[in-house]
């Protein structure tokens, strides 16, 4: 689907705007300019607002990113359980560095803060499926997953 | 010895989620259908006698908030359920939206009949969409029961932003904009969503609502500490030896939750530190944990139950490391709006960043202190005010930590 279909889809929904970009990220994995400026044509704001909303919310990304978003709790749990070997066992084994994607475009590389599976600490999710008591030695099980 | 009590998460693991048959074979439903045939000011009155105060963190008298909306008279009126639970180390509104969907439903139709509301809406955090999915299965089957009635519940999803749990944030989200807080007044009660009066209680307090409605105020404000009566829903997290969820009455002390129900600190080490309700809370020493985890028992010691969270430390912690990682989050998490937010909590990470790299002085202690104090007041909402209490409370309890590493 194009994402001009999958705005008007949200056309009618007051304040769709939000519920729209989820839909578009789904597909993209990210939101285009013209995107953008497409939902604020449909949901009748000045273009500025429309971005403003896009750039405010952290899991809208406005720049291109790897299909499969890779996201990494570091809040102070997670923190505290080793979150600082995981991200260096994914960044190996990616070999991308934290904030970038891969050059094939599968997947992108993210720190969030909690994710709300704190009782498995530390944990990852991949398109917000969640990965509980992530250590090292499982990276490259996890992201087999996706390859 | 601490024990468990299960209100909110009454039904947790004992009934399918997803099947509305089975909450309603345990009762579910019942309390709608009584408050219904209830005068709506009797049914208020019954929910303030109860004291039920907000599981948001705030601790509002519920019964009141919800009398406010009551007595406002509009041709539209909402409820709105607080589901952005962005605290870190929390996930008990999780916990009862996956383990019984249909209670913060009902709780949330009780609410809609008492102010006069028939539209709901859910805002669940952008994090969780696999639990907006059993919140639609949950709504459809409600509807297709005709339990609702003609309230109608609706979901909508965040995309990542801490503040967006403030109330007012939050009905800036739903209404398609930035989650930026509003000025207040005028509150929610009055003129929230679309500028019609709102009430917006958290996840937990709706899944209360069913139980008080079903056995009665007095039942309920005579559990736990009767400033704050019931249960708290808690999630442990750290180096504590059971990192799992807990329901236990709000006269439980501190003590009785990391070393009975959490089992101690793991690994044989000795406690450090314990920070209760999430990043903005104070972080408490061993000399207070005879305090119970209520919400005036909390203030009192310039601590905080918030969300319920309570993140265990051991001796091995470092609380400026651990601190610098809080401060990274709120300046991440400023909305920016207002300046003493904004630049204050940059300033903080700073400051905290220059003590923990070895080159802080005792001036830029003295510097936190200041700003802490100036923005717990100047911060136009919640966010700023509380974000220097972790700064603040590690200054206070355990100054060693920063002074080893002075200049
Ligand atoms: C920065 C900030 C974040 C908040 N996050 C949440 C949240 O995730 N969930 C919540 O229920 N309340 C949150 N609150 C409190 C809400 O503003 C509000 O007080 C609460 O939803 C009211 O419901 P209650 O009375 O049932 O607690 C937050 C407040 C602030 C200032
Ligand atoms: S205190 Fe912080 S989060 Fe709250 S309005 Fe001001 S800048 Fe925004
Ligand atoms: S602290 Fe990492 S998931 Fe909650």
């Amino acid at each position: 689907m194009s994402y001009k279909e999958i705005i008007a889809k949200y056309a009618e929904v007051p304040g769709g705007i939000i519920e729209a970009f989820h839909a578009v990220e789904k597909e993209l994995s990210f939101l285009p300019e013209e995107a953008i400026a497409e939902a604020a044509r449909v949901f009748k704001v000045p273009a500025a607002e429309a971005f403003g909303v896009a750039s405010f919310y952290s899991m809208f990304s406005t720049k291109a990113r790897g299909k499969n978003v890779i996201r990494l709790c570091e809040s102070a749990p997670c923190h505290v359980a080793g979150a600082a070997e995981v991200v260096a066992a994914i960044e190996k084994e990616l070999g991308i560095r934290m904030g970038e994607s891969t050059n094939d475009g599968l997947f992108a590389l993210e720190f969030t803060e909690c994710v709300g599976q704190c009782q498995a600490t530390p944990v990852i999710t991949i398109n917000s499926k969640p990965y509980l008591d992530v250590t090292p030695a499982i990276i490259p099980n996890i992201l087999a997953e996706y390859k | 010895m601490a024990e468990e009590m299960r209100i909110v998460l009454r039904n947790y693991g004992k009934i399918d989620p997803l099947n509305i048959d089975e909450y309603i074979a345990a009762g579910g439903y019942k309390a709608l259908e009584k408050a219904k045939g209830m005068n709506k000011i009797d049914l208020i009155e019954e929910v303030k006698k109860s004291n039920l105060r907000g599981r948001g963190g705030a601790g509002f008298n519920c019964g009141q908030k919800w009398f406010f909306a009551y007595q406002t008279n509009a041709d539209q009126k909402y409820v709105v359920c607080n589901a952005d639970e962005g605290e870190p180390g929390t996930y008990k509104d999780r916990l009862i939206m996956q383990g019984d969907p249909q209670s913060v439903l009902e709780g949330m139709a009780v609410c809609g009949y008492a102010i006069g509301a028939n539209k709901g809406f859910i805002y669940c955090r952008g994090e969780y969409p696999y639990v907006v999915d059993i919140l639609n299965q949950a709504i459809d089957q409600a509807k297709a029961k005709g339990v609702l009635g003609d309230f109608d519940i609706e979901v909508r999803m965040g995309a990542g932003a801490y503040v967006c749990g403030e109330e007012t944030a939050l009905i800036e989200s739903i209404e398609g904009h930035r989650g930026e807080p509003r000025f207040k007044p005028p509150f929610p009660g009055v003129e929230g969503l679309w500028g019609k009066p709102t009430i917006i209680n958290n996840v937990e307090t709706f899944a209360n609502i069913p139980v008080i409605v079903d056995k009665g105020g007095d039942w309920y404000a005579a559990i736990g500490a009767p400033s704050y009566p019931g249960t708290k829903v808690l999630t442990l997290t750290g180096d504590v030896n059971n990192k799992t969820f807990f329901e236990v009455p709000t006269s439980t002390t501190i003590r009785e939750v990391v070393y009975g129900l959490g089992g101690g600190v793991a690994g044989g080490k000795k406690f450090k530190a314990v920070q209760i309700g999430g990043t903005s809370g104070g972080f408490i020493p061993e000399s207070l944990l005879d305090t119970a985890i209520s919400f005036d028992a909390m203030s009192a010691i310039g601590a905080t139950l918030g969300s319920g969270a309570v993140f265990v430390m051991d001796e091995s912690r470092d609380m400026v490391d651990v601190v610098s990682k809080i401060t990274k989050f709120f300046e991440h998490e400023s909305c920016g709006k207002c300046a003493p937010c904004r630049e204050g909590t940059a300033r903080m990470n700073e400051l905290v960043g220059k003590i923990k790299g070895g080159k802080g002085s005792a001036a830029d202690i003295a510097l936190l202190k200041k700003l802490g104090g100036v923005m717990s007041i100047a911060c136009l909402c919640g966010l700023g005010q509380a974000a220097p209490a972790p700064v603040l409370t590690t200054i206070g309890h355990f100054a060693a930590d920063y002074e080893d590493k002075l200049v």
